[in-house]
């Protein structure tokens, strides 16, 4: 099929199929789909969108159909991106699943872990969570101290994991677990697979200054995991993870571009505007086209860096630089939204939904250069691996 | 659009970069500037320039050029602004040249063009009368006479103004609307002061007292004058942008061969975390400049309807990073970096006077917050 056919028809179906009330942006959190064993959909609307567009593997575009994806090359998967974006169309399904189990367990998995795991993810039957970071192991995660010990087909799970995001809704965890307590700091981790359910796991919400618990603690006693179910071989977790941090990199960089605030309509909602529609004081509108410059620049590496990757020339360390200036431009972007909104955007709640949504936001947003490799390590990888300057 | 080099862009590129490093480098420059060389340029290299088909990059074939378009004569100045080789590429080959390609009749374009494409002349812009630029500051008036015009004001930093033969002059007409005027240098009426800038590059100031010149001097092609002259600017932004990125690419890479050998407390002072988070942080916003920088050019060649806020960003971006990656580089070499002998001060001069030329940083933003329509 040529691609501009692939385009009609993906249109032709999506007009026909993607159903009115997902046709409006996402207003927050509450409008995301996340599924799993738990889920309950904010409208039949949310639900049919995902039966629909999982039906044919569209949760999931360029995964191999046998696993629950759609089959499509990533011409054909930009196009239904496209597509989707000129109808304002929401994403069907978000999670983890889809952006870090998925392609780690595409490249490390056995066929069977594939099968078993990937088209619930693509369905949102299961809902997955990270365990990375530790309470004593977070910028130096190799550092982790949860073991497991083998016991026959088992591994015997003790310890705790920090900032497991939804830790609490979710089904599944994918964590990293010191299993080999004799080998090198790097290469004692294992990636394993573990069911929320198994007794012995518990978690405990956090709560954040935005008010709002995204994250938890995980504790593990004497948790019980099959040995089938750690990913590639006992030893190889901190090389998984290394390759799935890079995918946490992306998604976290994405968001920095498709967030869609604009300092300069807040400062309209405001009404801190001038009867030319000017932002009112000269100043904050400098400050603002100065973020607007910054992230015109960030957005044309975002598509130079596709292209070279397109051609060949790897991403490597380059995602570093991505993730450290769209976080950092993130994080201004919220700022000056609350510089224009003033003393409203001070707001903790109200009458109206997105009441406190402005300040709770801009408070999640601090944590972006910290998640996923602090800004602090991103400057590191970068002068170690691209500016090769030398270790202390 | 494509955000990598084609494999012609990229062949231009690499022997660009041969040729000036072995031809132009910053030792040439150094040698213009210490025999005050009264063109501020070399006029032998301005003739292996046209013999190379540079000065006919933004040129149709027609009238003898190359016409390989906006980005390639973007590339070219990066690598110029790597040796920091001065030359009356910007001035005449791009901004010149594109304002007769857009404004000029085909006699002016047959009369001028074919003389770029050969070096044999050399073409000033002039635009701004004030210290600051602001292309919309334009007291310089252009009024009918008969059958032509007479020419009064002034223009303040006319680049290559001392070595040029004419010069390209934005005024006003009878209707107080910009138009586009050709002078001779040497004509009756108009005066020049040479004016030597911290970069050594040599401007120069122009007065126009009652100069009386031809109706032919007018370029009046273009269906939109306005336009065209924002569309020349626009280029010149792009391409000047282009050489502010070449001088922070430079400036970052010879800043971190530096640190990478100095020695203090016996160890590389590269190894130091301190400067290390300074040193990714500086090549992140290389990175940035780089991609918007191309953004422009690219937009200019492509669509150039649209291109306007992003010539106006990427100077601002360039103008800025220039600045930074140049200031940096002198902190990170120390007290050497203040001497003469060491090249780092000659980029962070060159910064400076690149960043002013056609708008810098603060004006940049400017321009994208009305383009933004907030």
């Amino acid at each position: 099929m040529s691609l501009e056919t692939f385009r009609k028809e993906t249109r032709d179906w999506l007009e026909a199929n993607c159903p009115p009330g997902m046709r409006v942006p996402a207003k927050g959190e509450a409008d995301i789909c996340w599924g799993g064993r738990n889920w309950t959909f904010a409208s039949d609307d949310q639900r049919i969108w995902l039966e629909r567009m999982a039906e044919r593997g569209w949760t999931v575009p360029t995964w191999p159909k046998e696993y629950g994806g759609g089959g499509l090359s990533k011409e054909e998967a930009f196009i239904l991106k496209e597509e989707m974006k000129a109808m304002k169309a929401r994403s069907p399904l978000d999670s983890f699943g889809i952006w870090m189990l998925g392609p780690a367990l595409l490249k490390y998995g056995t066929e069977e872990q594939k099968r078993e795991h990937l088209p619930k993810i693509a369905r949102g039957e299961i809902r997955w969570c990270q365990g990375y970071s530790e309470p004593g192991a977070g910028s130096d995660l190799a550092s982790l101290r949860t073991k497991g010990v083998l016991d026959g087909d088992e591994y015997i799970v003790n310890g705790q994991k920090v900032w497991t995001s939804y830790a609490d809704k979710s089904d599944w965890i994918f964590a990293l677990v010191r299993t080999e307590a004799d080998a090198p700091k790097h290469l004692g981790i294992s990636f394993i697979l573990i069911d929320m359910d198994t007794p012995g796991v518990s978690t405990k919400p956090i709560k954040l200054i935005s008010g709002k618990s995204p994250f938890c603690e995980t504790f593990f006693d004497d948790a019980r995991a099959k040995v089938s179910n750690v990913v590639g071989r006992p030893g190889q977790g901190w090389e998984i993870a290394k390759y799935l941090l890079s995918h946490e990199r992306a998604g976290i960089v994405s968001d920095a571009v498709s967030g869609g605030l604009n300092p300069v309509g807040a400062a309209h909602l405001a009404g801190e505007v001038d009867e030319k529609g000017q932002i009112a004081d000269p100043i904050l509108r400098g400050d603002v086209a100065r973020l607007t410059i910054d992230a015109l620049a960030f957005e044309a590496t975002l598509r130079r860096v596709k292209d070279e990757a397109d051609k060949g020339e790897g991403v490597g360390a380059k995602a570093s630089i991505l993730k450290y200036v769209g976080t950092e431009l993130n994080k201004r972007r919220h700022e000056l939204n609350m510089s224009a909104l003033g003393s409203d955007g001070l707001l903790w709640e109200g009458e109206k939904e997105e009441d406190g949504e402005a300040a709770r936001s801009w408070l999640r947003s601090r944590a972006n250069s910290i998640e996923g490799g602090t800004s602090e390590i991103q400057l590191n990888i970068v002068a170690k691996r691209v500016l090769e300057l030398p270790g202390t | 659009m494509s955000f990598v080099l084609n494999d012609e862009e990229q062949m231009l590129r690499d022997s660009a970069r041969s040729f000036l490093s072995e031809t132009a480098p910053v030792t040439a420059f150094r040698k213009l500037r210490d025999e005050n060389n009264a063109d501020g340029f070399s006029r032998e290299l301005w003739a292996a320039m046209a013999e190379m088909g540079w000065t006919g990059v933004l040129v149709e074939e027609d009238h003898g050029g190359v016409d390989l378009g906006v980005s390639a004569a973007g590339l070219l100045l990066q690598e110029m602004g790597r040796t920091l080789t001065p030359s009356p590429f910007l001035s005449t080959a791009v901004l010149a040249a594109t304002a007769l390609r857009v404004a000029g009749s085909e006699a002016q374009k047959s009369a001028w063009l074919p003389k770029i494409v050969a070096g044999e002349t050399v073409i000033g812009f002039a635009v701004d009368e004030r210290a600051r630029h602001n292309p919309e500051h334009i007291a310089t008036t252009a009024k009918k006479q008969g059958n032509g015009l007479v020419l009064n004001g002034t223009k303040r930093f006319v680049a290559n103004g001392a070595a040029a033969d004419a010069i390209i002059v934005v005024a006003r007409n009878d209707d107080g609307a910009p138009c586009l005027v050709l002078v001779d240098c040497h004509h009756k009426g108009v005066s020049r002061t040479a004016r030597r800038t911290v970069d050594s590059h040599l401007p120069a100031d122009f007065t126009f007292d009652n100069v009386q010149l031809d109706g032919d001097a007018l370029l009046d092609a273009a269906e939109d004058t306005a336009g065209a002259i924002r569309h020349v600017l626009d280029v010149g932004r792009a391409c000047v942008a282009a050489e502010s990125l070449g001088v922070a690419e430079q400036a970052f890479d010879v800043t971190i061969d530096y640190i990478k050998e100095r020695e203090q407390f016996g160890v590389p002072i590269a190894s130091f975390q301190g400067l290390q988070h300074r040193a990714a942080h500086l090549l992140s916003e290389i990175e940035m400049a780089r991609s918007i920088v191309l953004k422009a050019l690219r937009t200019l060649d492509e669509t150039p309807s649209q291109a306007p806020i992003w010539a106006a960003a990427a100077k601002a971006k360039a103008t800025a990073v220039s600045r930074f990656a140049t200031s940096e580089g002198i902190q990170m070499f120390g007290g050497v970096g203040m001497t003469d002998e060491y090249d780092i001060g000659l980029y962070y001069k060159r910064a400076q006077a690149a960043g002013e030329f056609l708008g810098d940083d603060a004006w940049g933003a400017g321009q994208v917050a009305k383009l933004s329509g907030y």
